[in-house]
Parts: C-alpha cells; sequence; structure tokens
C-alpha cells in the first residue's frame, strides 16, 4: 500500500538536500505527500546573489520557491500555519502542538519525517522535531505513524550512532537538483555540477528511526 | 554583571509579561570591525525607548542565550546574551559580551524609560 507521509520542517529549503530525493521516490511510487512547513524564512540572511530579495519581499519569494519546488519534488499538499522564523522554541507550545497535532489528525500518516531534536544545528529544527515527538509520543504505540529524522550537527554520529536507514536517490536525482534550484534566492543551483559530483554529495538520503521509550 | 542563570531570567521575564515596558535593543560589530579585520562588514543598529508589551516570553539555549518575546503583532528576538546585571530588581538588563569583554547585543526591559535616571 501507498505511503500517506508528513512532513514537518520549519523553513522552505529545509526539505531540499536531506529528503527531497526520498520524497520523490514515494511519489513516485504512489504516496500522498502533505508538508507542513512552519514559517517562511523571513528572517532569512540570502537574499540572493546579487541581493533581488529584501526582508519586506522575502517571505512572499520564498513562498513562491517553495511551491516551486513541491511541484518538483511532487508534494500534493503544501501546508504554511504561518509561525514566525526564529521563534519555533520561543513558541507557546500548547499553539505548536495543536498545529501539529491537527495535521497529524487529518492526514493519517503512515510515515512522518522531521529533524531530530538536539542533533540539527538551527533552534528552529531542533524546537520543531521536539514538538512533533511530543505530540507523536501521545498517540499509543500501537497507532503511532514511523518516525524519520535528519541530523547533521557535528556530534549527530558519536551521539546517535550511524543513521540506521538510508535512500538511494540517484534516480531522483533530478527533481533533487530541481528543488534545490527552485530555492534561488537561498543556494546557488547545482544544476551545472557533473554527474558524478552530484551523485557523490546528493546521491544518498540518511534518516534515524525515532525511538519512543514506552 | 554576573553569567546568564537562565532560570532566574525566566522568572524575570514571566514577572514582566503583560505589563508596558520600555525597550532598549541593540546589537553591534564595534565601529572598528573592518578597520582591524578588512574582511568585516560594520553593523551596528539599536531601538531606544520603544514601549511593549510581551503575552509570552522565554530564555534558550546553553549559553550564549537567546531571548524571544511574543507580542499581539510580532516578536522580539535577540540571540548571544551572557551576562545579566544581578543589582536591578525592576529592570531586566542583559547583554551578550565577546570573549573580549565587548558588548555585542544587549536586551534591556524596563518600566520606566532608560537614560532618564538622573
Amino acid at each position: 500500500m501507498a505511503e500517506r507521509i508528513l512532513v514537518l520542517l520549519p523553513h522552505p529549503d529545509d526539505e531540499a538536500y536531506g529528503m527531497s530525493g526520498t520524497l520523490a521516490l514515494y511519489v513516485r511510487e504512489g504516496a500522498q505527500v502533505t508538508y507542513g512547513c512552519l514559517t517562511l524564512g523571513e528572517m532569512g540572511r540570502n537574499m540572493g546573489v546579487p541581493p533581488f530579495a529584501s526582508r519586506v519581499t522575502l517571505p512572499a519569494i520564498r513562498k513562491l520557491e517553495l511551491e516551486e519546488a513541491c511541484r518538483a519534488i511532487g508534494i500534493q499538499d503544501l501546508r504554511l500555519p504561518g509561525f514566525h522564523d526564529k521563534t519555533i522554541e520561543f513558541e507557546e507550545p500548547e499553539l505548536l502542538e495543536s498545529v501539529i497535532a491537527g495535521l497529524l489528525d487529518e492526514v493519517r500518516p503512515t510515515l512522518v519525517f522531521t529533524f531530530y531534536p538536539g542533533y540539527s544545528v538551527h533552534p528552529d529544527h531542533d524546537a520543531t522535531g521536539a514538538a512533533v515527538v511530543r505530540v507523536i509520543g501521545r498517540i499509543p504505540a500501537e497507532d503511532r505513524p514511523k518516525l524519520l529524522c535528519v541530523a547533521f550537527s557535528k556530534d549527530h554520529v558519536v551521539a546517535l550512532g550511524a543513521p540506521d536507514v538510508q535512500y538511494d536517490v540517484r534516480e531522483t536525482l533530478p527533481q533533487k537538483v530541481a528543488s534545490i534550484s527552485a530555492h534561488r534566492s537561498q543556494f546557488p543551483s547545482p544544476a551545472k555540477m557533473s554527474k558524478a559530483d552530484l551523485v557523490e554529495r546528493f546521491g544518498t538520503e540518511r534518516f534515524y528511526t525515532y525511538k519512543f521509550h514506552d | 554583571m554576573l553569567p546568564i542563570d537562565p532560570s532566574v531570567i525566566q522568572q524575570r521575564i514571566d514577572s514582566m509579561t503583560g505589563d508596558p515596558l520600555y525597550l532598549h535593543l541593540e546589537q553591534t560589530t564595534g565601529a572598528y570591525a573592518a578597520h582591524f579585520d578588512s574582511s568585516k562588514h560594520p553593523a551596528a543598529s539599536f531601538i531606544s525607548n520603544i514601549i511593549i508589551v510581551y503575552s509570552h516570553g522565554g530564555i534558550s539555549g546553553g549559553g550564549p542565550y537567546r531571548v524571544g518575546l511574543k507580542m499581539a503583532q510580532g516578536w522580539v528576538y535577540c540571540e548571544g546574551l551572557t551576562h545579566y546585571e544581578e543589582t536591578e530588581s525592576d529592570r531586566l538588563i542583559l547583554a551578550g559580551h565577546d570573549n573580549t569583554g565587548k558588548l555585542v547585543v544587549a536586551l534591556q526591559l524596563s518600566p520606566k524609560p532608560f537614560g532618564r535616571e538622573r
């Protein structure tokens, strides 16, 4: 049976490097993907090179870039709950959790993707992952969706061991490259890289299955 | 000033929730940043004695610390805080100092305007 996938990340472009190839693989197999992107990344420092965005225009530009990235990956359903960039760790926990719980209730996912709390560098990443873990942890164990987490802090392998889930995304590299290139205010496009370099840098995506202790 | 104890600061933030407060928020690289290191881009900004009311606030991180204050129409945010003024009872005076002791950021809240003490 095809998966129902819920992706919960704080910033437009958080999906691009870590999981766009995997999501494209699932979409190809018939998965239905909902992506809850909690903020519009409105406090980002990158404005394009040369700069074509401003503090005022950046949120609308990043929303368009995110919509283009979703089309590239094949994500059918994008939700933008409108939290403010950099504030996820300071948000009222009940409000954050109610938005996440609402998406879980509606989508009834078989598989959830987020950041591994504590090992994902940006406070918004850690706070998003922590909120997802809290909400899913309240679901009875037998009903919980599988939770796959991206980690990339310097100490994550020492602390967590090697990632237990790995996807070979060479076949969906065109979708991945298109999703990265969509975020043109944030990244230089990798489209001109050689095939070998693309496979080397972007050909594998790794995740940790989050283990709930109860 | 003393190194920040986050539990002390969280209590102070909680106790000022809902009150009209004068805000001083500042960040600076120092006016000599580019003089000493041409790769550095000198930048500074401050806003002083703006009245705010926040409904929810917190301190976070393992040091240097971050503070976020949620207002009806937006947020106050500050990263890089290291010290607080322990002698202040009505005001919250937070600062971030670099490893040479220089001020990099400041976040201050008070029921009375700053700079009008005399």
